[in-house]
């Protein structure tokens, strides 16, 4: 099928919009051709394919015009695959290019040429490299620096052959701000492409040029060099001190960007300064952080979940900064949100007042999402500080007696907590159970009727609440059924006259009627319990056992996650509040839609054509270079998979045993095997763990006589479920396609 | 970093498409499409859809998307797409759907200067418009090995904001202080929040390579350094260079009035590391407009305007308003613009209102009642009375009651009673400069609640 689109692509049509683009470019005319030019870009943009226009474009390579040069520059760098052969041509003009007298267009040329993602440019590029890696020119230069990077993305060992790195690391003392900038950038990304390069090296000399450097970049090189500074670790109390006091001045940069990353150096090296140095230093950094949450909606959000974090971590930093993360009516939601939950962690018992009049106002709105949880950011307030309980009693209590519905069933849950913490508010239990008719939730009913249990000997009418609920116990969601029972057997504890007959009825219609597991056990527990005549005291002792107070209902990350993501600030983690192994693959050689397109459009290809398939994968397999795919050849087995023996042919290179195995099903668990270890550049990607999991799953279960259920692969557990069958299984390997590649979009619709 | 950078209009509909990396492919303009755009429940600027992530910023009736692969610098990322909003707007005066399809190959062109393999590069608008033109013809500089290599230097530079060979034959500068102030005031008229965003921009025309002092009134400064009795006027013409200050009446500063600067931030042209230690501004400006600083003040803010609403509903038909504003300054300032907007019912049906100055108008489209005094006088105080009819509605919802907010702006004056006590400009040829301040009070988001 690609083949098919290759060719329709050669033959030239008569009409249509391609053939007027082709008579443009090919114009006597200067003027036309430069508009055909721009067309042709419009028409890139809009997602047509205009490939088959490459030899015309590139035609107009050769001109003086250098905005005509950059769009025809603009044109190859998306086409160029589709072209390789033709791409030599346009060499000659880069080559010539690099050494034009202007600037400007020897960085545009270099800029260029590493965009060109054809192997045989890269052949040509390293002369113009290295000569515009020590070009006269700061621009040009820090363009080039840029350019090893894109060199070491396509190939590695051309770029370690040919003493990039060196020239790299030599140019982090170039006089030029942003010359050293991008050199630290490139030496940064490959570093961290593939760390045994050890690409960058943080030296005390080029510590030293590093911090020299900071004062004088752009605002993103600064972001760079900070970046490099946070990732720097020391044990040496003095450079420590040294970083944190040339970064510090860096908080008041106009860039929320750079202050973040100043914020994230000094956060990192206070440690090993001293104590009063270090507090000094929070102090310097708060009235920066709160000038964030002033900026654009979406860059205060970031703030606002690092200001999370570093409040996880040093709570009492913006003690007195409660009103700045006051909600504004138009502020996104997801905003407000967020600084609910800051407002509640830096309370205390001096600004509480403040916010509560100020949640209250909240719980008022129309919002429903955010109304909830203002409501649970009270009672968040009240567990946290003791003094604060009776006033957010009485403010939940003011909540309740507006009488809407949402906001009086979260109040209920809320009042649950704090029941649990503190003792002693008995006496507002007339209130709420006198909205009892009114909560439909069952997170809310559930907490209503746990505070009726609980109180059961101070509620005079609690019997007949508890009927009611008896009366309807198998219309209730599964969790307040178990309260239910929990409820009744402690009343019937505390009050056996009053509940003989209900906890006999609740029983029964517990186990004899209910389908749920947990309530049967829970039921069945009970039961025993109270038909234990050895011990009358044990059932009391069992359900009526005083609890552990509970001590906070805020959010708090566990410590070892919070210490990684605080080295994470700023970036996508931070936001996310997980670590970036769950949510990004490392980096460019992971499985991204591009895969998963190329895995259809191969299955696809497998489905017409078995025989010609199996030879793709094979070769793709082992011509790509084998350092970056040993993930995507562990995807690729897939496809031979659906063509039987024919990938026997082609054993050479160093995937060909794992494509050798194709016949025998041992091939299904190798992927497995290799997958969740980390494959030798680290490049393992969880699209593709999952991916290989679900196929593996489906291939599997289909080959297996008895798939464990119906619809194979569809989500996780089942591709592992399969997973585990498929060591002991021998059957032979699936041959239809059509299995795999419902699994391929079932994992995709998973995202 | 960036892989890549997309532009959709409100259709979604891809505008532009410029892939920095081999990961960012034509599919992914689809995924945002149906995962972002056309889907109303997504609530966050920030998507990952796999390892693709998806951070978006909404101007004017496009959107503007980065997409990164990897676990980016998120701050980076958003604050980079304002600034390509900015850079827009400076290049073709509005940054929307229109300006976007007509200017697509400069768009092209600056994102090729801008980004380099998903970097940022230099992103200053001033160097960048001096070899990228809206005009081809003018392109013809950047054509002429000379002038580009100059152009070059100055992109790279230490002082990549300003030219060499700047010149001209009066060496003026103009300083705006511009202050925002924000108000959130409760029903009962207590103050919950009030502070005020300054912004300083300066409009330099000073030849040569010119450092510049500049001192305010600030008291970490005057704490600081003795300084004598600040030029204190509100306006007009300051000292010129070489105006050296007082030395010794340490203790004058109480009477000029200094102010507490919560914080800074600066233009990158100031030296930061000198203003940590002994907090001088000291800075080389860009040549023209630029914002040398921003601040944010929270002690003893002057609220310009006093609001005092009276909101009351009559059943469920009927909503009567009466608002007061006075006006808290000087009867020798004058606000310009002054707009109430009193919000309104979902539900109203018809409004009717009676003001002792300026006019009110209800906007049904926005629920409120907008109402607009051009000139407001210092010490003045003016009414609003005005009722709502609503209709009955079978599902009676209760009224939010959004805040009534303001806007206005006042000439000299500042919230945060800053000011300028000198701007010093120091040259290799020692030429004498004339100096302007201009202070301007807006509202920022003054909001009260009834």
């Amino acid at each position: 099928m690609a083949m098919n689109r290759i060719r329709g692509a050669f033959a030239v049509p008569r009409k249509g919009e391609t053939f007027e683009l082709r008579a443009g470019l090919v114009s006597q005319y200067a003027y036309e051709r430069k508009e055909a030019i721009q067309k042709t870009i419009m028409a890139m943009t809009l997602g047509k394919d205009v490939s088959a226009l490459f030899p015309d474009v590139l035609k107009n390579i050769a001109t003086t015009d250098l905005e005509q040069k950059k769009l025809v520059y603009l044109y190859l760098m998306n086409y160029a695959k589709s072209h390789p052969d033709l791409c030599i041509l346009a060499v000659n003009t880069f080559v010539q290019d690099s050494e034009d007298p202007n600037p400007l267009i020897r960085a545009l040329a270099i800029r260029t040429m590493g965009c060109i993602r054809v192997d045989k440019m890269i052949d040509y590029m390293e002369e113009p490299l290295r000569k515009t890696l020590r070009d006269e020119s700061p621009y040009v230069r820090k363009t080039a620096a840029i350019c090893v990077a894109k060199l070491f993305d396509l190939s590695p060992a051309m770029c370690l052959e040919n003493g990039f790195l060196e020239m790299l690391q030599e140019m982090i003392g170039d006089p030029n701000p942003m010359v050293v900038a991008n050199s630290v950038t490139a030496l940064s990304e490959i570093h961290h492409a593939a760390p045994e390069t050890q690409a960058l090296q943080v030296t005390p000399n080029t510590l030293r040029k590093l911090l020299m450097a900071l004062n004088e970049c752009t605002e993103w090189g600064r972001v760079t060099i900070l970046t490099t500074l946070s990732e720097y670790r020391t044990s040496a109390v003095n450079e420590a001190e040294q970083i944190c006091e040339r970064v510090a001045p860096q908080f008041q940069h106009a860039n929320p960007s750079v202050v973040l990353a100043a914020v994230k150096v000094v956060f990192l090296h206070m440690k090993l300064v001293n104590a009063e140095l270090s507090s000094n230093y929070l102090k310097k950094m708060a009235p920066p952080l709160v000038t964030l949450v002033s900026s654009a909606p979406e860059v205060q959000y970031v703030a606002l979940r690092n200001i999370d974090l570093l409040l996880q971590k040093q709570p009492d930093i913006l003690n007195k900064e409660l009103r700045v993360f006051f909600c504004k009516y138009n502020d996104p939601p997801y905003v407000k949100f967020q600084k609910l939950e800051i407002m509640v962690r830096i309370a205390n018992d001096r600004n509480f007042d403040q916010l509560l009049a100020e949640l209250k106002e909240y719980a008022l709105e129309v919002d429903m999402d955010f109304v909830r949880r203002a409501v649970k950011a009270i009672g968040q307030v009240a567990i946290k500080i003791e003094s604060a309980c009776e006033k957010c009693v009485n403010t939940l209590l003011d909540l309740i007696n507006t009488k809407v519905n949402y906001v009086v069933q979260e109040a209920i849950v809320v009042i649950k907590d704090i029941f649990r913490k503190y003792p002693g508010y008995e006496g507002i239990i007339p209130t709420l159970c006198k909205c009892i008719d009114e909560l439909d939730e069952p997170n809310a009913r559930a907490a209503l009727i746990w505070i009726v249990g609980e109180y059961a000997e101070k509620i005079s009418n609690a019997g007949d609440i508890l009927a009611g609920f008896v009366e309807g116990f198998n219309e209730e969601f599964s969790q307040t059924q178990l309260q239910i029972l929990t409820a009744v057997v402690k009343l019937f504890l505390k009050r056996p006259d009053k509940a003989q007959g209900l906890v006999q009825k609740v029983l029964q219609s517990a186990t004899a009627e209910n389908d749920n597991p947990d309530v049967r056990d829970r039921a069945y527990v009970y039961w025993r319990l109270l038909s234990n005549t050895s011990d009358t005291s044990a059932a009391r002792n069992i359900v009526l056992s005083k609890k552990p107070p509970i001590v906070t209902t805020i959010h708090s990350l566990p410590p070892a996650l919070l210490e990684q993501l605080l080295t994470e600030l700023s970036t996508l983690a931070s936001v996310y509040h997980k670590p970036p192994e769950q949510f990004v693959g490392q980096g460019r050689f992971g499985a991204d839609a591009v895969q998963k397109a190329a895995i259809e459009e191969q299955l696809q290809n497998a489905r017409d054509n078995p025989l010609a398939a199996a030879a793709a994968a094979a070769v793709s397999g082992t011509a790509a270079p084998q350092q970056q795919n040993n993930v995507e050849n562990l995807l690729d087995i897939d496809f031979d998979g659906t063509a039987p023996a024919s990938a026997h042919k082609e054993p050479n290179g160093s995937m060909s045993g794992l494509e050798g195995l194709a016949g025998t099903p041992v091939r299904v668990e190798s992927p497995a095997v290799g997958a969740p270890a980390p494959a030798p550049t680290g490049s393992n990607n969880l699209d593709d763990l999952l991916g290989v999991f679900g196929d593996n799953g489906a291939a599997s279960s289909a080959s297996a006589s008895a798939p464990p259920s119906g619809g194979a692969g569809a989500d996780l557990l089942n591709g592992f479920g399969g997973l585990d069958l498929s060591g002991g299984i021998s059957s032979p390997p699936p041959a239809g396609a059509s299995q795999p590649k419902k699994t391929n979009e079932d994992i995709l619709s998973l995202f | 970093m960036l892989s890549g950078i997309l532009v959709f209009n409100q259709k979604g509909e891809n505008l532009i498409f410029r892939a920095f990396r081999n990961d960012c492919r034509p599919r992914l303009a689809d995924i945002f499409r149906i995962q972002v755009i056309s889907n109303p429940q997504v609530r966050s600027p920030i998507l990952t859809l796999g390892s693709t992530t998806f951070s978006h910023v909404k101007h004017e009736n496009i959107y503007l998307v980065a997409v990164t692969k990897s676990n980016a610098n998120a701050a980076l990322v958003f604050e980079f797409l304002y600034r390509l909003v900015l850079l827009g707007k400076s290049y073709f005066g509005k940054f929307d759907e229109e300006a976007v399809k007509n200017n697509f190959v400069l768009i092209y062109e600056l994102l090729d200067e801008i980004l380099d393999f998903g970097y940022p590069q230099n992103t200053e608008t001033d160097t960048l418009k001096m070899y990228i033109t809206t005009e081809g013809v003018k392109s013809a500089i950047a054509n002429n090995p000379t002038d580009s290599s100059r152009i070059t230097q100055q992109a790279t530079g230490a002082l990549s904001w300003r030219r060499a060979d700047v010149k001209y034959r009066k060496n003026e500068a103009f300083v705006d202080v511009i202050e925002d102030v924000n108000l959130l005031m409760s029903a009962t008229g207590t103050v919950l929040r009030a502070d005020v965003n300054g912004q300083i921009v300066m409009r330099a025309y000073l030849s040569g390579t010119p450092e510049c002092k500049f001192g305010l009134n600030d008291r970490l400064l005057l704490d600081n350094d003795s300084a004598g009795p600040g030029s204190g006027s509100t306006s007009g013409s300051l000292g010129n260079n070489g105006n050296k200050m007082g030395l010794g009446s340490s203790k004058t500063r109480a009477a000029a009035g200094s102010v507490t600067l919560e914080d800074c931030q600066f233009h990158q042209c100031v030296k930061l590391g000198r203003f940590d230690a002994d907090r001088i501004i000291s800075f080389v400006p860009p040549d023209g407009e630029f914002e040398l600083m921003r601040y944010r003040a929270t002690e003893n803010v002057n609220l310009p305007f006093k609001v005092h609403p009276i909101v009351r509903e009559i059943g469920t038909t009927k909503v009567e308003y009466s608002v007061a504003i006075k006006a808290n300054y000087s009867s020798k300032l004058f606000a310009t613009n002054v707009i109430i907007r009193i919000p309104t019912p979902l539900n109203t049906a018809k409004t009717t209102e009676r003001t002792s100055q300026g006019r009110a108008k209800y906007e049904p489209e926005h629920n409120n009642i907008v109402w607009k005094i051009a000139r407001f006088s210092g010490g003045s105080e003016y009414v609003l009375t005005a009722e709502a009819t609503l209709t009955s509605m079978t599902n009676q919802k209760a009224w939010s009651r959004p805040p009534l907010s303001l806007n206005f702006s006042l000439l000299m004056f500042t919230s945060s009673g800053l000011l300028v006590r000198y701007l010093k400009v120091f040259e290799k040829s020692n030429y004498s400069s004339v100096k302007w301040v201009r202070y301007m009070t807006r509202a920022g988001s003054y909001e009260i609640r009834f």
